[in-house]
Parts: C-alpha cells; sequence; structure tokens
C-alpha cells in the first residue's frame, strides 16, 4: 500500500531529476522544483519538526504565502507523518484582531501541537494563542536550517497506515475554521487516482494552477494530485493572478499547460480584464481541459471566456465542469473530458415553482443548465426528498454521496459528524437533479454565500456587522445576490436601523463596510439600511434569510 | 487639476466600486487597506486609469504601498501624465 510518503519517495528513487513544480513569482525568474529538491526541502522541515519534538499524527498549521517555503513546508509535515493544515495568511484588509480570533477558533477545535509560519508574523500567532494552548512550538521559515544527511528510507511519515488522517482541509471564517476535513491517505489516494482515469492524465499533461493552496480545489487538484502522479505543476500566486490575470494564459502558453481549474467568476474576470495588449503571443492551444469548479457554473460564463480567447487557440471543447467538495476529498462530478459539457434547457417556471426539470417547451421561458458532468466511477450520487427518500429523475432535491474517498471526520467534531450523514451517505447541502446519468447543480440547502470561490457563512458576516453601534443584535441579514456580469455572488447586508438622520445612516453603512470588510476579508457590494421592523422572521425567531432577500430585490426594483 | 483628479476617481469608486454614486469619499481616506476596494476591483481600477488618462499602471504596483488613498492615487498619475 502506498501512502503520501512513499508516493514521493519513490519519485525521489526514481525520477530524481524530474522538475515536479515551476513556481511563478513577479519579478523572479521561474523557479523549476525537482523531487530531489522537494524532498532535500521537505527533509529540513522534517528534521526541524523532529528537533521540535513534534510527533507523527499531530497537528502541524501552516501559514505561509506563495512560496518555496510553503511547498516545502508541506512536504516536511507529511514526510514527518504529522498533518498538515493550511490557513489563509493575514490580507492587508483584513484586522489584526480578527484574524487573531479566527485563528484561536482553529487552534481552540483543532489542537494542533505546533504552527508554522514566517518572521513577521510569528508575534501575530503568539498573540492568538491563550493560557494553555495546545500548540507546544512555532517554527518559523528563516530558522530552518538546509537538511542534514538524511535516509529517504527512513521518514516518519513512510509509517502512516491507510487509514490515518493525512491532512485537514478547513473552510474560511469562524464557522469554517472550527470545521476542519479530515482526510486518510486511503481516501485521497483513491480519489486521486480515480480522477485521474476520469481526466484521462497522461505524458504530456502540464498543470497550471494560481489557485490558494489553503481551498481544496488549489490544494487537491492544484498541488497534490500533480506532485502526488508525477505531472509537472506550473504554480502562481492568487495574489499575483488577481491583478494580473493574463499571467496564467502567458503561464499556459510559455509551458503548455494542458488542464486547469477555475472558479466559475474567473472565467467572467479573464474574460473582461485582459488587454488585448497582453495576449500578444498568446497561445492556449494546449489547454485540453479547463474545469469550472467550486462555485455555481454558468454557461454564460464559459461561453464568454471561450469567445475572449478563441482568437488565441482556446479550443471551445476544452471547456469542462467538476462538481467538488473537500468532503469527498476534491471531485464528486467531471463533465467535458469527453466531447462537450451537456446543456440541459428547462422550462423555468417548472423549475422555479415545481422544483422540477422538464425539458424546455417551446413558446415558454426556458433555463440553460450547464451539467456538472457524470459521477466519477468511485461515486455514487443520489437525489433526496426531505425524508432522505431517493427521488426520481429530472427532481430537484439534496445532493447525497457516496464513495471511497471520503472524509474520516470533521475533526475533533462528533456532532458535525454524524449531522452530515444519513445511512452512510454523506448530505452536501448542495440541491440539484440528475438527468440520463448527468447531475445537474441548482442551489443551495446550506446557508453559504460562495464568492469568488470562496465559501463564507452569512452568520459570521452578520455578526460582524452587529458590531457596529446603531446596529442591533438580530437585526442584520446577510446574502448573496447572483452578478451576471461578474460571474459569481455579491454579497449584501441588510441592517435595521433607529435613526432617520441620513449623515449617521451614511456613518453606520461606511462602519458596517469596514467592519465586515476588515473582519472577514469579504467585500461587500451593497449595504442596505432599512427602518425598524423591516426585517422578516422565521417563527423560531431565526432570521430568514431567503425571504429577506426577496424583499429587498422587490425594493430594489429587480424581485 | 489634481482636485479635478480627485473627484473624478471618487466618482468612478463611488458608483462602480461600491454601488453607491452618491458616496463622498475623502482624498486622505485609506482604500486599500481598509478594503473599500478589494482586490478584485484593482485590475478595473487600473484599466479604467488607463483609459480614461493615459497612464499605465502595473500590476505590480497595484497594491497599498504604492497607493492607498486618492490624493496618493492623483499625484501617481499627475506625475506620469507630466
Amino acid at each position: 500500500m502506498s501512502n503520501f510518503s512513499s508516493l514521493l519517495v519513490n519519485s525521489y528513487n526514481e525520477c530524481p531529476e524530474k522538475t515536479a513544480i515551476t513556481v511563478l513569482l513577479s519579478g523572479k525568474t521561474d523557479q523549476p522544483v525537482t523531487y530531489r529538491q522537494l524532498i532535500e526541502g521537505a527533509a529540513a522541515w522534517d528534521q526541524a519538526l523532529t528537533r521540535s519534538g513534534i510527533l507523527p499524527g499531530e497537528v502541524v498549521v501552516l501559514i505561509q504565502q506563495h512560496s518555496l517555503e510553503l511547498i516545502f513546508a508541506y512536504w516536511g509535515i507529511v514526510l514527518h507523518g504529522s498533518i498538515p493544515s493550511i490557513m489563509p495568511f493575514l490580507t492587508e484588509k483584513l484586522l489584526p484582531e480578527r484574524y487573531r480570533a479566527d485563528l484561536s477558533a482553529l487552534v481552540g477545535i483543532t489542537r494542533p501541537e505546533a504552527i508554522i509560519t514566517y518572521r513577521e508574523f510569528e508575534p501575530e500567532v503568539r498573540a492568538a494563542l491563550g493560557e494553555g494552548s495546545s500548540v507546544r512550538r512555532i517554527l518559523v521559515s528563516d530558522e530552518v536550517q538546509p537538511a542534514e544527511k538524511f535516509d529517504p528510507n527512513s521518514f516518519g511519515g513512510l509509517q502512516r497506515k491507510n487509514d490515518d488522517i493525512v491532512l485537514l482541509q478547513h473552510s474560511s471564517g469562524t464557522t469554517g475554521l472550527q470545521k476542519g476535513v479530515a482526510l486518510s491517505h486511503q481516501a485521497v489516494i483513491n480519489q486521486l487516482n480515480t480522477y485521474a482515469n476520469t481526466l484521462k492524465l497522461n505524458e504530456q499533461d502540464v498543470i497550471v494552477s494560481w489557485l490558494p493552496l489553503y481551498h481544496d480545489m488549489g490544494l487537491i487538484a492544484g498541488f497534490l494530485m500533480p506532485v502526488l502522479l508525477r505531472v509537472p505543476l506550473v504554480l502562481l500566486s492568487p495574489f499575483e493572478w488577481v491583478r494580473a490575470p493574463y499571467k496564467l494564459m502567458q503561464a499556459v502558453t510559455h509551458y503548455r499547460g494542458t488542464l486547469s481549474w477555475l472558479p466559475n467568476f474567473a472565467y467572467n474576470f479573464c474574460a473582461q480584464k485582459i488587454r488585448d495588449r497582453d495576449l500578444e503571443g498568446v497561445d492556449l492551444s494546449s489547454w485540453r481541459a479547463v474545469s469550472n469548479c467550486s462555485e455555481p457554473m454558468r454557461y454564460e460564463s464559459q461561453q464568454a471566456f471561450v469567445k475572449r480567447f478563441a482568437a488565441n487557440g482556446l479550443n471551445p471543447a476544452a471547456m469542462c465542469t467538476c462538481y467538488a467538495m473537500a468532503e469527498n476529498v476534491f471531485a464528486v462530478t467531471e463533465g467535458g473530458i469527453d466531447g462537450l459539457v451537456a446543456v440541459d434547457e428547462i422550462d423555468r417556471e417548472s423549475m422555479q415553482v415545481e422544483r422540477k426539470a422538464v425539458p424546455a417547451q417551446p413558446n415558454r421561458p426556458t433555463i440553460r443548465m450547464l451539467s456538472a458532468g457524470q459521477p466519477l466511477t468511485n461515486t455514487r450520487v443520489r437525489v433526496l426528498d426531505e425524508n432522505h427518500r431517493e427521488l426520481p429523475d429530472r427532481m430537484v432535491g439534496e445532493l447525497a454521496l457516496h464513495s471511497d474517498c471520503m472524509l474520516s471526520e470533521y475533526y475533533h467534531r462528533p456532532d458535525a459528524t454524524e449531522k452530515a450523514f444519513h445511512e452512510g451517505w454523506y448530505l452536501t447541502g448542495d440541491f440539484g437533479y440528475k438527468a440520463d446519468g448527468q447531475v445537474y447543480v441548482a442551489g443551495r440547502k446550506k446557508e453559504l454565500i460562495i464568492v469568488g470561490g470562496k465559501n463564507v457563512y452569512p452568520m459570521d458576516l452578520e455578526e460582524l456587522a452587529m458590531e457596529v453601534p446603531g446596529v442591533h443584535a438580530g437585526r442584520v441579514v446577510a446574502f448573496g445576490l447572483f452578478n451576471e456580469t461578474a460571474g459569481t455572488e455579491d454579497v449584501v447586508i441588510v441592517a435595521e436601523v433607529d435613526t432617520q438622520n441620513e449623515t449617521q445612516r451614511e456613518q453606520i453603512s461606511d462602519a458596517i463596510r469596514q467592519t465586515v470588510t476588515r473582519g472577514s476579508a469579504v467585500a461587500l457590494r451593497y449595504v442596505h439600511l432599512v427602518d425598524k421592523k423591516w426585517l422578516i422572521k422565521t417563527s423560531s425567531g431565526k432570521n430568514a434569510r431567503l425571504a429577506n432577500k426577496e424583499k429587498f430585490l422587490k425594493e430594489i426594483g429587480q424581485g | 487639476m489634481s482636485e479635478d483628479l480627485i473627484k473624478q476617481l471618487a466618482s468612478h469608486i463611488a458608483a462602480e466600486v461600491l454601488h453607491q454614486p452618491n458616496r463622498v469619499l475623502a482624498p486622505d481616506q485609506p482604500l486599500l487597506s481598509s478594503g473599500i476596494v478589494d482586490s478584485f476591483s484593482l485590475v478595473d481600477l487600473a484599466m479604467y486609469i488607463e483609459d480614461t488618462f493615459g497612464v499605465h499602471l502595473d500590476d505590480s504596483e497595484l497594491n497599498k504601498e504604492t497607493f492607498d488613498t486618492l490624493a496618493q492615487l492623483a499625484s501617481l498619475i499627475a506625475s506620469r501624465q507630466a
């Protein structure tokens, strides 16, 4: 049986000079890392962890920017046999105090034994750890010495068993950070092998990714899969990509990239925000699969992308879709590898009123649903009604799944783990339907906003807004509103205030924007202040986000 | 001149980034470090500046070290127009 460490050590033994990852950093020459260099860099971290008394099976949280150090440290933790979990680093718009609170939230539940970070950030990390914290050691990148002589066959990680946990995956915000998805070696390896077959991974493939590694799409598709399965990876910084999206196109051109994964908004973003002059010499004909993943997939977004880059040789058949979640390691379905992604044109009213995907009727409004593809061969997908009974094709219900690559648990959260399953099936919280063997995702049951590929829990944003003077507890709602132009959700906050004074209202609105953005790193698109008793409450006293969203849309004239 | 520039930038940001056309932004108000202008809007802003003022901002300059306020942005633009 293989585990992460044995796969990596095999590559070191069999093809030490093969480039595993090429790291792109603005203003520097592209940095190729061979399997030999990867193991040597990682061995330094393994030795540092040993010296720090960190044991196999213990959790190490990684807070690092896009860098070689992040890569080496990650594999060092793996080779050591410890469990890595990458946490986003502090961005300039996030308040340090809030970051500390988030970090405390994660540390409190996950109880990591060590944290690896960079020098400037160490005080921040230290400040977040209270008395009696589980963290025994904070390691800083520049303290780590080059590896001393090591025997690649004696790494502690080689002893890890199939069902041992190999990594933790968190989503963002206080809520997300308190729910770490724990994955076993076996689960990840099953996913990678099955997904590689689905994708028809081969010798010619090159993966190009700008995705952050603290997100499952970036971590699995854009990091672990290529490194473990020996597919060359070209890795860009998410920070740079958002400022210069053309760099993705140039990297694909230069390295003859064949596979990439993008959240839906990135199709719109690239189509709209790249100048012609930055596309000179760009040739995207090598791209054979660009998978739309991690937010609702839109036909229009993919079409805009195809149209924009057709002149650069982009093959329209390269447009793929993927429905994925950390709880299944990553991919649940993939569409478009053989031929075009299926599009299901359905009757709009039947969908909205009866929750039924009826094929389009003449002279009636329709919706074009983009298929998420077929389930991976190791994953079964069911559509369930409210009583967890399976629904027939074309009926919308909650998607549930069963596979050999599921999470072991939510780490230290037996309550959340139990709630997530029904008779061994993982309840995704997403709505969808099946038709002709294809899976279509249509909305969410769980209260989650997905903005720019990032999962945001509305309650986290509401709590932040309630901190603003003039805003009252329980009198705020946050929700997502799909923005056609951006191809993602805009975040809206509606808050009741007492004052009628315009200047005061403007101040409150500014303060909400600032507090929420700096508390969550989520930019608000609309802050809507309303009078007392505007918000609709449900009988249980919980605020009804959907009803309030509809009321908001009516009020701004879009309902 | 600089005041006109600031006014024009302010109204663009208020309308296009904040969706609050009537919103008043002070010349010395931090925009990037406060999160008023988020990273997804920076490319837009750079494109707008190039189209409107004929000044190119490199992507490596889209950070709070290069400019954080309207006043700083306006003087950057003015210095390149000169």
